[in-house]
């Protein structure tokens, strides 16, 4: 015998299932008087420093059926590189800067859509700098655990060349699955749930 | 988060998340997966600072009746109809650690087992008194509580004949975006739960039980309320010995 390690088993997930926004974002399925406003709605304000960009995407299933039932969240640096979060220890983000969105895709054209700032650099483990990132997280009814993965930016070549996650990439024509398209200050990306055009989802 | 100010911050990746307990992306038998289940191998890398942050909710943005369903969508005098229960519980870590500060949020059917949703096609009745949403934030010892109406089981779309046991969805937020978690509260001794095919997506039973909350019989309120205890844990992340930190840390 030896000692026991007196560790707990993570809560196994579970579906976001259909009526996901009712939890989630109930204003935007008609249920109003709760809370003032969906959580996630606004991540910057007339303050926040950094280059506004809106961040949109949509999500296909393996039949290349648009997913509309979907909630999409995402997770930033500010504008500096820096995270509003109590783990931060390189400084102080911008207070101005929530640096986590939360929407639903749309009923109709399937559009997640984020009004944010794009984000600075951030540092790997070992100091290198990453490419900028949004992270994503994406669940859905059907979807049994959520998928984690980043967007990164079509305007960024150089530095995403030298990202040590899209290093990693074995099958490189794959890379382009997460990096989104910049026209003017939108940038766009189509995730693929599966098939030969599917997203590299990260267990990270 | 002012909760954790004199907490060392936790800088530390987490540990890697356990697949085999929970349910795999594609479970046939749950159909919708079946298109919506990614194929390829997913990427697996230690957590960076991207994932080890997290976005904080201060207590502050929680209003009076966020954690009572019974009363949160009601007209005033009014209440939800079906059996009052009190739904409380901790967020912990695999460590075994309290998480402070989680937000938590909640939804579910009616007592009738009917959403307020317009995809909902169940005969069951609307109570106008019910939205179904609510919200909280654990406190310093990692423990929340709500008050709501025992969901019924309803009938859903899957095989011809599959319902959902009664259940209550819960998304909650750790102090890592890693930590993000979405799941299902059953209820105990509810023979339905192990007829479901969205339970049984998950393979280890001992994983489902996880999720059954049992009757709290110590916590409920004389002729008011009776209460079930759900605790959810959270990846647990590695203290930091020894390991090479991060640029002005």
């Amino acid at each position: 015998m030896v000692q026991e390690l007196h560790r707990l088993k993570e809560t196994p997930s579970q579906t976001a299932g259909p009526y996901v926004h009712i939890g989630l974002t109930p204003n935007f399925c008609d249920i109003r008087g709760v809370y003032d406003n969906d959580l996630g709605t606004a991540m910057v304000n007339d303050q926040t420093l950094g280059e506004r960009i809106i961040i949109r995407g949509r999500i296909f299933d393996g039949a290349d059926t648009l997913v509309r039932d979907a909630i999409a969240e995402i997770w930033q640096a500010d504008g500096a590189g820096l995270y509003n979060s109590p783990s931060e220890m390189r400084g102080a983000a911008d207070p101005n800067f929530t640096g986590w969105g939360r929407c639903p895709t749309s009923g109709e054209d399937g559009y997640f859509e984020f009004e944010t700032i794009k984000p600075g650099k951030v540092p790997f483990k070992d100091g290198r700098l990453m490419a900028p990132h949004v992270t994503l997280w994406i669940v859905a009814r059907g979807i049994n655990i959520g998928l984690h993965t980043r967007i990164y930016f079509s305007d960024e070549a150089e530095a995403n060349a030298a990202d040590p996650l899209l290093l990693r990439i074995e099958h490189r024509q794959r890379v382009e699955t997460m990096v989104a398209q910049r026209d003017g200050n939108i940038y766009t990306l189509d995730i693929h749930l599966q098939g030969p055009k599917e997203t590299v989802f990260l267990d990270i | 988060m002012s909760a954790n100010s004199n907490q060392r911050p936790e800088t530390g990746a987490f540990f890697a998340r356990d697949r085999a307990w929970h349910a795999p992306a594609l479970t046939p038998e749950y159909k919708t997966s079946i298109l919506r289940s990614p194929q390829r191998a997913l990427l697996s890398l230690d957590g960076t600072i991207s994932e080890i942050t997290g976005p904080v909710f201060g207590h502050s943005m929680i209003g009076e009746l966020d954690n009572d369903l019974i009363h949160n969508y009601a007209r005033p005098g009014e209440s939800a109809i079906g059996e009052r229960i009190v739904v409380h519980g901790r967020v912990l870590d695999e460590r075994g650690r309290p998480v402070r500060g989680a937000l938590l949020e909640f939804w579910q059917a009616n007592a009738g087992g009917r959403y307020r949703h317009k995809k909902e096609t169940y005969p069951a009745a609307i109570d106008p008194n019910f939205g179904g949403c609510g919200r909280a934030i654990t406190d310093d010892d990692g423990h929340y509580a709500f008050r709501t109406v025992k969901p019924g089981p309803y009938p859903w779309p899957n095989g011809v004949n599959d319902w959902r046991p009664a259940h209550i969805h819960f998304s909650v937020f750790g102090h890592g975006f890693a930590q993000r978690l979405i799941t299902q509260m059953y209820f105990e001794g509810d023979p339905m739960i192990w007829k479901c095919p969205i339970v049984n997506t998950i393979p280890d039973r001992a994983a489902i039980e996880q999720l059954i909350a049992p009757l709290d019989w110590g916590q409920t309120i004389p002729m008011d309320a009776r209460a079930y205890k759900f605790d959810i844990v959270l990846r647990g992340r590695r203290s930091t010995l020894f390991e090479n930190r991060l640029e002005g840390n």
